[in-house]
C-alpha cells in the first residue's frame, strides 16, 4: 500500500457540541495523553527550558566560563546609564549599541530586499513549472539543485566564483565589459550585502517557486478559458485573476521566508566573515555569547531577536489562519 | 506566426535561463574539484582536465571521513528518534479530540519558527550540564529542536486525512491504540514517513549553528562545520581545490536523493509548508 491518499474531507471522530463521555472515549483521551507525553517532555526539554534560561541570562551578568555564578542585574544589559557629577550621562547595554542597531538595519534590510527578489523570481520560475512544455520534468529537477545543496557549500561555492583574483564572475564580466576592474565582492564594504543577497535568492528562490506553484495548480483551469474567450491580455489575466487567486499562498510563503530570513546565520557566517555591512542580529548575537564572553549580554541580544520573531509569529498565523483545528480541514 | 515564434522562442530562452542559473554553480564546484596545481588558478568555462588530487587529498588530511561519519549518524539518528515521537504524538494530535489539542499545535508550529539563536545560550547549559558538550549525542540531542515540530506537524496533517472508517473497524475488532499505530496506520504512512524522514534528514545535515557551537575537536565536527573551517598552511592560503571536493562529496548524495525523491519531497514542502 504505497499509493497516496487522498480522502474525503472527514467528519470527526467525536462529533464537536455533544461530548460522549464513553468508556473508549475516556480511554482514548488517556492514551492520547500517553502518547503525546515523550513529544512533550523532548521539547520541553529543548526548547522550552532553554528558552527560558536565556531570557533568565539576559538579566543576569552571567560569563561563558562560570554560568553558575550568574547574578541577577535586572535591565542593565538592555539598558543601563550612569549619571556623572558634570551631568553628562552615558548609556550602556544593547538598545544604546550602535553595532545592535546596524545589525538590526542590516537584518531587516536583507530580509526585506531577499524575500522580495524571491517572491518575483519564485513567481517567475513557477508560471513557468506551471505552463506545459516538454522539458518541463528536467527545469523542476534543475531548480531543486540549488535547494539540496547545504547552506555551508552553497556559501563556498559562491565565494570561489566571486573571488576576487581567480573568481569566474569577475572573469565573466571582465569579458562582457560589465565591469573594468576585479572587484572584491564579499570582502568590499559596498558589495559585501549584494553577495549575500545573490547567494541568498539563488538559494531560496526554489522553495518560493514550489509553493507558489503549489497554490497555481489549485487554480481551476476554466477560469483561465474563460478570461481567453473574454479577450484577456495575458497581463491582465496575471494581476486580475492569477495574482488574487494565488495570493493566499503566497502570503504564506512570503511571511514564512521572511521570518527565515531575520534569523539567518550561516550564509553569512561563511561567505562574509568580520563585515559590519553584513553582520545580522544572529551574528552580532553568538558571537557575544562564545566568542567576545559576553554571554549575558549576547543572551539579551539573542532575546530581543526572539521576541521579534515570535511578534511576526503570531502575526503569520493569524494572517495565514492556519488551521488549528485538527478534526476536518 | 511569426510573433507566435517570437513568443516560443522568449519562452524557451527563459526555461534555458532558469537551468542554466540552477545547475552552473554546482557544476563550475565540480569542474573547480576536478583541478589541481596551478590550473586552479585558470579560469575555465569547460573541464579541462581530470584529477583526483583533491579527493585523495580531503580523505588523506584532517578528519574528513571522520566527520562524514558523524554526520551520517548525526542525521539518521535524528530522523529515528524524531519519527519515533512523531508518529505517536501525530496520532494522539489527529485521531483524539482532547482539550488544549489547537494551544499544543500552536505550541509546535511556533516552535519550528524559533531562531536556533534564542535557545543557544540556554541548550549551552543543558548540553554542558549533561556531559554532551563536544559529543555528537549532544546535536542528536539539540536537532530533535526543528525537526521535531517539523515531523509532528506533517505527520499530523498527513493521518487526519486518512479514513476513519478503518480506525473504526479495528476499535471495533479490539485493537489497542498501540496496535492501531503499527499495524494500521503504519503500512498507510510510509509515503509520509519517507517524506518527512528525508526533509528532516537534510535538515540535520545541513545544520550548522549548533553544530559550530556545541562540538570544538576535530572528531566530533559534522561536515558543514569541517568545511566552513577547512583551512590551508596559513591563514592566506585558501585550499579551494580541497574544499571543492568535499563539497562535492557531501552534496552528491543530498541531490541524488532529491531528484530520485523530487516528487515526494515536492509534496512533503508545500503540505507542510516547513522549510527543509
Amino acid at each position: 500500500m504505497t499509493t497516496e491518499i487522498r480522502a474525503p474531507v472527514l467528519a470527526p471522530l467525536a462529533k464537536p457540541g455533544k461530548p460522549i463521555r464513553s468508556e473508549l472515549f475516556v480511554s482514548r483521551t488517556r492514551t492520547a495523553m500517553l502518547f503525546l507525553l515523550p513529544m512533550i517532555i523532548v521539547l520541553l526539554v529543548v526548547a522550552g527550558w532553554p528558552l527560558y534560561r536565556t531570557i533568565y541570562f539576559s538579566f543576569t551578568n552571567a560569563s561563558l566560563s562560570n554560568l553558575g555564578a550568574a547574578q541577577f542585574v535586572g535591565f542593565k544589559n538592555y539598558l543601563g546609564w550612569v549619571t556623572l557629577k558634570s551631568g553628562k550621562t552615558f548609556y550602556s547595554g544593547v538598545l544604546a549599541d550602535p553595532a545592535w542597531w546596524n545589525a538590526v538595519w542590516n537584518t531587516l534590510r536583507f530580509a526585506v530586499i531577499s524575500v522580495s527578489l524571491e517572491t518575483v523570481f519564485g513567481m517567475i520560475v513557477a508560471l513557468v513549472l506551471n505552463a506545459e512544455f516538454q522539458g518541463r520534468g528536467i527545469v523542476r529537477a534543475a531548480i531543486l539543485i540549488p535547494w539540496a545543496i547545504p547552506t555551508i557549500v552553497s556559501a563556498k561555492m559562491w565565494s570561489w566564483m566571486l573571488n576576487d583574483q581567480f573568481g569566474i564572475i569577475n572573469d565573466l564580466f571582465l569579458r562582457l565589459h560589465l565591469i573594468d576592474h576585479k572587484i572584491a565582492w564579499t570582502a568590499s564594504a559596498d558589495t559585501a550585502m549584494t553577495a549575500v543577497l545573490v547567494v541568498d535568492i539563488w538559494k531560496t528562490t526554489p522553495f518560493m517557486a514550489l509553493l507558489i506553484l503549489a497554490g497555481l495548480q489549485m487554480i481551476p483551469k476554466d477560469i483561465y478559458e474563460a478570461t481567453r474567450i473574454d479577450g484577456v491580455g495575458p497581463i491582465k489575466t496575471f494581476f486580475r485573476v492569477t495574482l488574487p487567486l494565488v495570493r493566499p499562498a503566497l502570503m504564506v510563503a512570503v511571511i514564512f521566508r521572511l521570518l527565515d530570513a531575520m534569523r539567518i546565520f550561516d550564509l553569512i557566517y561563511v561567505l562574509t566573515p568580520n563585515s559590519a555591512q553584513t553582520k545580522t542580529m544572529s551574528v552580532i548575537a553568538r558571537e557575544n555569547l562564545i566568542d567576545f564572553d559576553k554571554f549575558a549580554y549576547g543572551s539579551a541580544q539573542s532575546t530581543l531577536l526572539f521576541v521579534l520573531i515570535a511578534i511576526m509569529t503570531i502575526a503569520y498565523i493569524w494572517l495565514g489562519r492556519v488551521n488549528l483545528d485538527g478534526g476536518d480541514r | 506566426m511569426l510573433w507566435a515564434y517570437t513568443k516560443k522562442t522568449a519562452f524557451y530562452l527563459l526555461v534555458l535561463a532558469i537551468i542554466f542559473q540552477a545547475v552552473f554553480p554546482f557544476y563550475y564546484a565540480i569542474l573547480t574539484s576536478f583541478k589541481s596545481g596551478t590550473s586552479l588558478f585558470e579560469v575555465n568555462y569547460w573541464p579541462t582536465m581530470i584529477s583526483w588530487d583533491n579527493y585523495v587529498s580531503v580523505f588523506r588530511s584532517g578528519s574528513f571521513p571522520q566527520n562524514l561519519l558523524n554526520s551520517i549518524v548525526v542525521a539518521t539518528l535524528t530522523v529515528a528518534l524524531s519519527l519515533l515521537f512523531a508518529v505517536t504524538a501525530a496520532y494522539a494530535l489527529s485521531r483524539v479530540r482532547f482539550r488544549g489539542r489547537s494551544l499544543m499545535l500552536l505550541t509546535i508550529l511556533s516552535v519550528s519558527m524559533f531562531p536556533q539563536i534564542a535557545v543557544l545560550a540556554g541548550l549551552f547549559e543543558v548540553i554542558r550540564a549533561f556531559g554532551l558538550f563536544n559529543t555528537i549525542w549532544g546535536l542528536i540531542f539539540s536537532y530533535t529542536i526543528f525537526t521535531l515540530p517539523f515531523t509532528v506537524w506533517v505527520l499530523t496533517t498527513f493521518m487526519r486525512d486518512l479514513p476513519i472508517e478503518i480506525e473504526e473497524a479495528a476499535i471495533v475488532d479490539g485493537a489497542k491504540p498501540w496496535t492501531i499505530i503499527t499495524r494500521v496506520f503504519m503500512p498507510l504512512m510510509w509515503p509520509a514517513l519517507v517524506t518527512t524522514g528525508l526533509l528532516a534528514f537534510i535538515a540535520a545535515w545541513n545544520e550548522f549553528l549548533f553544530a559550530l557551537t556545541f562540538t570544538s575537536s576535530n572528531s566530533t565536527r559534522t561536515v558543514p562545520v569541517a568545511i566552513a573551517l577547512l583551512s590551508g598552511a596559513s591563514q592566506f592560503e585558501i585550499p579551494w581545490g580541497t574544499i571543492m571536493a568535499a563539497s562535492v562529496i557531501v552534496t552528491v548524495p543530498l541531490v541524488a536523493l532529491v531528484l530520485i525523491f523530487q516528487r515526494k519531497i515536492i509534496s512533503g514542502l508545500t503540505a507542510g509548508g516547513v522549510k527543509g
